[in-house]
């Protein structure tokens, strides 16, 4: 039968499931709490689903916009367009959408929903400095991105936190105005203060707890999607180069340009950090160099066995 | 399970359906038959090659593999990479059979060695009664086949294509998303 070379990698696997575990649990308790404090919960999750629902179904254009990208013909890029046409074969995919973006910086991304939904954008800066096959092993890891679904993954990961954050704000709302809080208790009694003391509370330390977990899972992301980028080139190092050549060169960029483009950060192939202001692990959406590369050189060790 | 692959971020490498690959012979009987339109002896079978000591040991055993049958159908053969990073085994033969088990032979050396998710492409070329050059790509992982008729300047002859379509359909499993019947500029066949 069919082999592959590459056995799977059970403990990226579990470590992930352990992630949408806890994020689950989180969800669920969350939820009980709301119902057991608040009254009118339904409206917080009916405003919070209406942004999640832009979010998804929007993503690829938000971004796209955000970047200032524009869809290219394959007249207008061709070599770009062979490279994804001749990937997306490899990997069985239907071809994305194919954008480019003026920035500077090097970098690229991929969203969109579904296969059927995406764009895959590069910028100039990552044309001009990356070699073509350094290029290539960088759109193999955002087709990766497409073909695991992140946009929808991480997108629904992170509607608990948008949800809590979005409790604890009305909630302070509230309590300011005096209104005694939600919906039908308009009495002003004690009761109603110390429920939204422990709403706001709570929804704080979900917010917390769902931002680190939900970064976790992007961090997990980030090392399948290299995995997965790898393995479909089939050459490793090629995407440990591109890496090494593209977080030096973002060390070099001007400061400006990479706050601005700091919310994009978990759709990008290497995060928009400026320089001086370090992120903590526990705070990436990006895994730290070290680590990528270091799952790459494995991979690589395993296409050197011999047969 | 591709719902819970998406989920865990853990796509597998799409292996290469090889079997539909045979149908060629038959579909050039049926080309010339129907429309005139005879192969032209050149076939050639496209993958990405790997790094590492795994894929050299792969390379050096189909290497002598394919100068062996080479030797016996009295064909010739020449490897070339393109500037897309791809490497191509062209093989000449007359014999629409002789090209199919030798384009075969490069299939199962790689899937042997697990290098069968690096095979991309394979294709045969055809002329039609005018002279114009068309070829038959066949995409490994979708076990389709879809004409590609290319043009001076990076153009494509999407008339003979579906003239080619319209003739092999129900003979050849034809790709039936146009989207995936992508160009090869600068085909290495003649």
């Amino acid at each position: 039968m069919a082999r592959t070379r590459f056995p799977a990698d059970a403990g990226l696997t579990s470590r992930m499931l352990g992630t949408m575990f806890l994020l689950g649990l989180l969800y669920v308790v969350f939820v009980a709490v709301l119902i057991a404090l608040l009254k009118s919960w339904i409206l917080v999750v009916v405003i919070a689903g209406g942004f999640l629902f832009v979010q998804y179904f929007f993503s690829d254009r938000i971004a796209l916009t955000a970047m200032r990208g524009r869809e290219v013909t394959p007249e207008q890029a061709p070599e770009l367009h062979q490279m994804v046409d001749r990937l997306c074969a490899l990997a069985d995919m239907p071809k994305p959408k194919v954008a480019i973006s003026d920035a500077d910086m090097p970098n690229a991304f991929a969203t969109g929903r579904n296969q059927q939904h995406a764009v895959l954008c590069v910028t100039n800066g990552i044309l001009r400095r990356l070699s073509p096959p350094e290029l290539e092993a960088v759109l193999s890891h955002e087709l990766s991105h497409v073909a695991h679904r992140d946009v929808a993954v991480m997108t629904i990961a992170s509607f608990l936190g948008i949800l809590a954050g979005l409790v604890v704000r009305s909630s302070i709302y509230a309590g300011a105005w005096g209104g005694g809080g939600w919906g039908r208790s308009n009495d002003r009694d004690n009761n109603a203060g110390a429920v939204i003391l422990l709403v706001i509370l709570a929804s704080a330390v979900v917010y917390a707890l769902s931002f680190l977990l939900t970064r976790l899972l992007s961090r997990y992301r980030e090392l399948s999607a290299d995995r997965a980028g790898a393995i479909l080139i089939g050459r490793p190092s090629l995407l440990a180069s591109a890496l090494v050549k593209i977080t030096g060169e973002m060390g070099r960029i001007p400061t400006r340009d990479l706050r601005a483009a700091e919310p994009l950060n978990a759709f990008f192939f290497a995060p928009a950090a400026a320089p001086g202001f370090s992120f903590s692990t526990l705070f990436a959406t990006h895994p730290p160099l070290e680590r990528r590369l270091e799952q790459l050189e494995r991979l690589e060790a395993q296409l050197g066995r011999p047969a | 399970m591709k719902f819970l692959d998406a989920l865990l971020g853990r796509s597998k490498p799409t292996q290469p359906k090889l079997d539909a690959l045979f149908g060629v012979t038959g579909a050039a009987i049926t080309l010339e038959a129907s429309a005139g339109m005879k192969p032209t002896g050149q076939a050639a079978v496209c993958f990405k090659p790997a790094s590492g000591q795994g894929f050299a040991a792969a390379s050096e055993e189909l290497q002598g593999l394919l100068e062996l049958a080479v030797k016996e159908a009295g064909s010739s053969v020449r490897v070339t990479d393109d500037r897309y990073g791809y490497r191509w085994v062209v093989i000449e033969d007359p014999d629409m059979e002789d090209l199919v088990t030798s384009a075969h032979l490069v299939n199962s050396t790689l899937e042997q060695y697990g290098f069968g998710p690096q095979l991309l492409c394979s294709v045969f070329a055809f002329a039609d009664p005018s002279g114009k050059r068309f070829h038959l790509v066949y995409l490994y992982k979708r076990g389709t086949f879809y004409p590609f008729a290319p043009l001076d300047g990076e153009r494509r002859d999407n008339e003979l294509e579906l003239r080619v379509k319209a003739t092999l359909d129900g003979d050849l499993p034809i790709e039936p998303e146009l989207g995936r019947w992508f160009a090869l500029w600068g085909l290495p066949l003649g």
